[in-house]
């Protein structure tokens, strides 16, 4: 199988989807003629031309709505944000348009819509562009929510996501572009709201996604080594949510670590630990405990800005918790 | 200001569709106005009364079988000669399942789509860009649509105006962009807030062409948003109309508007836009004041009948709840 690189992989997806359906169009900061800020929309503007592949003003509220229109009206955008540190700007188009336009309109229209790009802290860059914005997102009905942390899983959920006739947040991450994995060349969908096991163990759950998976994979290599057998479940969708893989896991492990590099407080990680208590509270031999990035803006300094976010050692001393030892 | 009408120049039937539409506008309002009074109406209710021939007179000048329209919260007359039926207006005024939305977007976020009305948006400038993005989808088909974008005073100095225009004017989009200036962005005149006046200057940063129209006159919207629409639909250029009006009630029903004089509003009143209509049509003997009561007792009944409707239709089920969150 072709081993390729995330943002390869994000970039096949929306090449195969915009030859497939000429209502897909990409519109943001520098995705045409700079072939995106992070190039991974290298390339399209050459295929698809600039009625299709739009270079936007720096006006994030601006295009963000103007995309949100166009999908009101049947096209089906692509809103790259350059980073989600600058959605900030757009949120109110996302909230108060995008996830309530079906609603307040008793269902009369549908907002067929991907707003995507790197999400989540990065190197030195301190505090504005180094941030996990998830739960914003994450909160609002009306929206869907993904966070894919493979290639393989970003080239099937960006499909799904075009093809969705709801408005869907993608989160990608800044340190995930050139990650490698295995994709294959034929056509796959992976299902919005699918959690994904990737590894099985019997002793302990860790529950992540998006970039902490690396960490978390790391730790659970250590953790093999002194025996110690962690299922990693990777959320890929956050809203919807796949509750039954993450209680099915829980059930059969009995034991709890999520780790998720947004803020603790009202979180991914808050939440999910919320239902693995009320909904595996039986089956639970300790207390969930979460690993988060710490509850303060992001310093440049890189050593300091390392030990803000979820690390090997943190998930190692959680799970040593959890588990008693 | 002196004020032309032209009456003569126009076929008698399209003169009062114009009169007809003002005056179902102003007798739903109306009646909107005293049902909020009577508990059946809750929440935010912004009234139109006053504005009627910028709805009236703009709308008459697109064809909605292609044309878009999408506008603020103060969307009932919008949504009225856009040819939402009265019935299923005020039913959604008052929540009920046989309102536009179902009873879940009340009176700020009427919605017509099959007849192209796009909302009844609630943020102030918020639905400016989207109405570019309608715009954009009708450029990028290839159809020979445009969009009419309706915003008020209080919109002009929100960034997503500023944003939008430069878009339209980059990417020659088919958008008419038409500011309200009843004067008062809730309780604020316009002049307090705003450091130029004259608001239809503001599209010449962009390149954008701008106009000051007399909103009173519902001819002259009419005439000045037909020059906007060809030229958005012919050449593929937005513009710009900033169409003087006033409003008779406070910002919504919950606003005693003491923030202006009683002459000022009486001063209004002289160029009601649905009197000068009327008095012109009677003065060159196209109607009389006779076919004029005709025409307002019809209204009246129609505004009654849809407040009958809006009764006797039952409230949404609990199970709609969760519906439409979703498509």
């Amino acid at each position: 199988m072709p081993i390729i690189t995330y943002r390869e992989a994000l970039r096949s997806a929306m090449d195969e989807e915009m030859a497939r359906d000429e209502n897909v169009i990409l519109l943001g900061e520098e995705v045409g003629q700079y072939d995106g800020a992070y190039k991974v929309s290298q390339g399209l503007l050459d295929k698809y031309g600039p009625k299709r592949v739009i270079d936007t003003p720096i006006t994030e509220e601006g295009f963000t709505g103007v995309g949100i229109g166009a999908a009101m009206a049947g096209l089906r955008p692509i809103v790259e944000w350059m980073t989600f540190n600058f959605s900030i700007m757009a949120l109110d188009q996302v909230i108060n348009n995008a996830a309530k336009m079906r609603y307040m309109s008793g269902g009369q229209l549908k907002v067929p819509i991907v707003f995507r790009g790197p999400n989540g802290p990065a190197e030195y860059l301190a505090a504005q562009h180094s941030q996990a914005l998830q739960t914003l997102f994450v909160h609002i009905p009306g929206l869907k929510v993904v966070a894919p942390a493979t290639p393989y899983d970003a080239k099937g959920l960006l499909k799904s996501a075009i093809r969705d006739d709801n408005p869907v947040v993608f989160l990608e991450g800044e340190l995930m572009y050139p990650w490698k994995g295995e994709v294959p060349e034929e056509e796959y969908l992976i299902p919005i709201g699918k959690a994904d096991i990737k590894r099985e163990g019997n002793d302990v759950t860790i529950i992540t996604y998006s970039k902490p998976l690396l960490v978390v994979e790391q730790a659970a290599k250590e953790l093999e080594k002194q025996g110690i057998q962690a299922e990693i479940v990777d959320l890929r969708s956050l809203r919807p949510i796949d509750e039954e893989t993450i209680y099915n896991s829980v059930k059969k492990t009995n034991r709890c670590v999520i780790v998720d590099e947004s803020w603790p407080m009202v979180s991914v990680a808050s939440h999910v630990g919320w239902m693995v208590s009320r909904y595996c509270f039986d089956y639970l031999d300790a207390p969930v405990e979460l690993v988060t990035s710490e509850d303060v803006p992001m310093p440049y300094n890189h050593k300091l800005e390392l030990a803000v976010q979820p690390s090997v050692e943190k998930i190692f001393n959680a799970v040593k918790k959890v588990m008693y030892i | 200001m002196s004020r032309v009408f032209p009456v003569e120049k126009y076929d008698k039937g399209f003169l009062l569709k114009l009169l007809r539409d003002m005056v179902l506008v102003r007798r739903v309002e109306e009646k909107a106005g005293q049902m909020y009074g009577l508990q059946k109406i809750g929440g935010f209710c912004h009234l139109y009364i006053g504005q009627e021939a910028v709805a009236t007179g703009s709308v008459a000048a697109i064809d909605l079988t292609k044309d878009y329209v999408l506008t603020t919260y103060r969307d009932h007359g919008h949504a009225l000669v856009c040819g939402m039926d009265p019935g299923v207006l005020m039913a959604e005024l008052f929540g009920k399942i046989t309102g536009c939305a179902r009873g879940k977007g009340g009176s700020m976020h009427l919605f017509d789509v099959e007849n192209h009305m796009y909302g009844g948006h609630g943020i102030v400038g918020s639905h400016i860009p989207l109405a570019t993005g309608v715009a954009l989808k009708i450029k990028y088909k290839e159809e020979d649509g445009v969009v009419l974008c309706y915003f008020g005073d209080g919109a002009i100095h929100q960034g997503a105006f500023h944003e939008s225009l430069n878009m339209a004017k980059i990417w020659n989009l088919p958008i008419v962009y038409i500011c309200e200036n009843n004067q008062y962005g809730m309780g604020t005149n316009y002049e307090r807030v705003s450091a130029v006046h004259e608001f239809y200057i503001m599209s010449n940063s962009y390149g954008i062409p701008g106009k000051q129209v007399d909103g009173m006159n519902v001819l002259e919207v009419y005439e000045e948003t037909k020059k906007a629409v060809k030229q958005a639909r012919e050449e593929g250029l937005p513009s710009f109309l900033e169409i003087k009006t006033y409003r008779y009630r406070g910002h919504s029903m919950s606003d005693p508007a003491k923030y202006r004089t009683r002459e000022e509003l009486d001063e209004y009143r002289q160029q009601d836009p649905i009197l000068l209509l009327k008095n012109e049509m009677v003065e060159k003997n196209i109607i009389t004041e006779e076919d004029y009561k005709k025409i307002d007792d019809e209204c009246k009944a129609i505004a009654t009948q849809a407040v009958e409707f809006a009764e006797n239709s039952q409230e949404p089920g609990l199970e709609t709840l969760y519906e439409d969150v979703l498509a």
